[in-house]
């Protein structure tokens, strides 16, 4: 199986889908002539020309609403955000013109679009662009949300979103585009929305972990298994819809249950799995859910700072000890 | 190509009355028939909802007929259309049937949008028109994207893109004038200015008041309507379509116009006198012009006019009929048209 990047797993899954969907196009900030501000667009333009591969005026609300009307219009826009802090200049078009119409119109326009860019913090460049937005853009119904961590996920789950008829958000993360990973040969590779993946079996504690952090639950596993704690890791690589059933039954086996999420606590996507599980899956608790969040605060700059309130390995680690305690 | 210069002049046309020799008897019997129906539809709405059987918002059209009755003859088919919360009558003009629209307004089963959209989000692919949205000025990058894929396309189709004096301040329009002007997208703009945003005059709200020459930063061309005068609006709509046809959009046009009714149902309209309105409705109602046409040009009569409204209201009390005995939806409806299979 061939190593790729995510950055390069990212590029081939809109490669591929541009190849076979004439429909499928690329606009946002720098994606074209400067290869992509991370160069995820990488060889795109030289490809497909400038016809599908678009740079954009820095104008976020105005570019999201341009896609998302050609694809009420039946193109297959991807539209990228240079980050999806910008994002929330054009949250209105995402929430109310892409994932309600289908709704509004009882079933008769359809808005099969992409929003993606990288999510989350990234290294030092505090708390305007460092934000998570899963939890937001969970919240709403009509869209659906996807965070992977490795690059075969990155690439399967992305050709799944620009096939997808609906809005998909996809939430990728700027510390991974450099991260390689084996990838399946071939554009068959696809992914479903929806799915979450265990990506270590265990039997003392499930730890359900989102994008950046499943590399973080992942070395905590490590950590644990030295110490005698079995821990089950569940990389749940679609927030909506959320795999509650995989949840569940990891739960039923493990009965100790951490979220992790790199966004802020509150009415955030481990609040939202705890109620989940505490609903469905109460009797198979052997303690309460434990949530590991970044910390209830704007991002700061200092590196130690930084550090402290974004979790860690440790952090996690030391979850799964209190628990299993 | 036009120079950059030409290209983007604004020309005013002031309030004189669109030239009567080229058009034809069947197609002022049609405007009269679209406009009194849009009227008819509205005045019906307006009732309904004072009487509990419309709910939420609703936004009347009455005034401005003639502004989506010109425009909409301008049209083609494969050519889209988009608008604000304000869009009975542009569902109408695109050819949906007066019951289904009605049924949407009560909630009903067989409104367009199975009854969950109501008065501000109704759609008709069909008719190439494509809502319907209640967010202030947001329908403008959605129009535009409409022109972006008939450019993508290459088919020659255009995008009619409305949106009113109040949305002309938003932000996102200026970001779509820019990328319509950048990328020569067949987008034909339309502010239907019918002088208040809500309550706040266009006096009150706007620096520059000639919102025709919004453009103009851009490249864009703008023109000012009589929205009074479905002859104006046809003429100036027609030489914007073939503009933007021809890959020289996009194109702006202020059609100035008038709302009767208040901003919405529950407006008091005490940001006007009475006068101010009963003497547009006086001296520059769109219907009556058409009316006056008619009879001066020998095609019609008192009593012939009076057979086209009694039609007309026929047909709207059919709809309102249906609205309010056609079933609520079904429960389940609740759960269904969120997402799509994929």
């Amino acid at each position: 199986m061939p190593e790729l990047t995510v950055r390069e797993a990212l590029r081939d899954a809109m490669a591929e889908e541009m190849r076979s969907d004439a429909d499928v196009f690329l606009m946002g900030e720098e994606v074209a002539e400067y290869q992509g501000a991370y160069k995820v667009s990488q060889g795109l333009l030289e490809e497909f020309g400038a016809r599908r591969v678009i740079d954009t005026p820095i104008t976020e609300a105005g570019f999201a609403g341009i896609g998302i009307g050609a694809a009420m219009a039946g193109l297959k826009p991807i539209v990228e955000f240079m980050t999806f802090n910008f994002a929330m200049q054009a949250i209105d078009q995402i929430v109310n013109s892409a994932a309600k119409t289908n709704y509004m119109s009882g079933g008769l326009v359809n808005v099969p679009i992409v929003f993606r860019g990288p999510n989350g913090a990234a290294s030092r460049v505090a708390a305007q662009h460092s934000q998570c937005y899963a939890a937001w853009y969970a919240h709403v119904p009509g869209l659906k949300v996807v965070t992977p961590f490795t690059a075969a996920d990155a690439k399967g789950l992305l050709k799944s979103a620009i096939r997808d008829p609906n809005p998909v958000v996809f939430l990728e993360n700027e510390i991974l585009y450099g991260q390689s990973f084996d990838v399946p040969d071939g554009a068959d590779h696809i992914v479903p929305i929806g799915s979450a993946n265990v990506v270590r079996p265990g039997s003392d504690v499930t730890i359900a972990a989102y994008s950046i952090m499943v590399g973080k639950a992942l070395e905590a596993g490590e950590a644990l298994a030295g110490e005698g704690i079995d821990a089950e890791i569940i990389d749940l690589r679609t927030i909506r819809p959320l795999d509650t059933e995989t949840l569940i039954a990891s739960v039923e086996k493990t009965n100790r249950l951490i979220t992790v999420e790199e966004g802020w606590p509150t009415a955030g996507v481990g609040a939202e799995i705890s109620a989940t599980i505490t609903e469905r899956a109460f009797d198979y608790l052997d303690a309460p859910v434990t949530r590991v969040s970044g910390s209830d605060v704007p991002l700061p700059y200092a590196a130690n700072l930084e550090t402290l309130a974004l979790p860690q390995a440790e952090t996690i680690a030391d979850a799964a000890r209190t628990l299993c305690r | 190509m036009a120079s950059a210069k030409k290209k983007s002049k604004t020309t005013k046309s002031g309030a004189k009355r669109g030239g009567k020799a080229a058009v034809t008897r069947e197609t002022l019997e049609t405007y009269y028939r679209e406009m009194l129906m849009i009227r008819r539809f509205e005045e019906k709405a307006g009732q309904m909802y004072g009487m509990g059987l419309i709910g939420g918002f609703c936004h009347l059209y009455i005034g401005q007929e003639a502004v989506v009755t010109g425009l909409q003859h301008a049209l083609g088919p494969g050519d889209s259309v988009i608008t604000g919360y304000r869009c009975h009558a542009h569902m109408l003009a695109a050819g949906a049937d007066p019951r289904a629209v009605m049924a949407e307004l009560t909630g009903r089963a067989d409104g367009v949008s199975k009854g969950k959209g109501g008065s501000m989000h109704m759609f008709t692919p069909e008719g190439g028109f494509y809502g319907g949205h209640g967010i202030v000025g947001a329908q403008a990058p959605l129009g535009a994207g409409f022109g972006f894929a008939n450019k993508y396309r290459s088919d020659d189709r255009v995008s009619v893109t409305y949106f009113g004096d109040g949305a002309a301040n938003q932000g996102q329009v200026f970001e779509t004038f820019n990328m319509a002007a950048l990328w020569k997208l067949p987008v034909i703009f339309v502010i239907e200015n019918n002088q208040y945003a809500m309550g706040t005059s266009v006096q009150r709200s706007t620096a520059i008041q000639e919102l025709c020459q919004r453009g103009e930063a851009f490249g864009i061309p703008g023109q000012q309507v009589d929205g009074m005068d479905v002859l104006a609006v046809r003429a100036a709509s027609d030489k914007a379509v073939a503009q933007c046809r021809a890959d020289d959009g996009p194109v702006l046009l202020e059609m100035m116009t008038y709302r009767y009714r208040g901003h919405s149902m529950s407006d008091p309209a005490k940001y006007r006198t009475r006068e101010e309105v009963s003497k547009m409705r006086q001296e520059r109602d769109p219907i009556e012009h058409v009316r006056d046409m008619l009879v001066e040009a020998g095609y019609g009569n008192d009593d012939s006019l009076r057979e086209v409204d009694k039609e007309v209201k026929a047909e709207v009390n059919d709809a309102a009929e249906f609205a309010q005995n056609n079933q609520e939806p079904d429960a389940a409806e609740l759960f269904t048209d969120i997402v799509l299979e994929a």
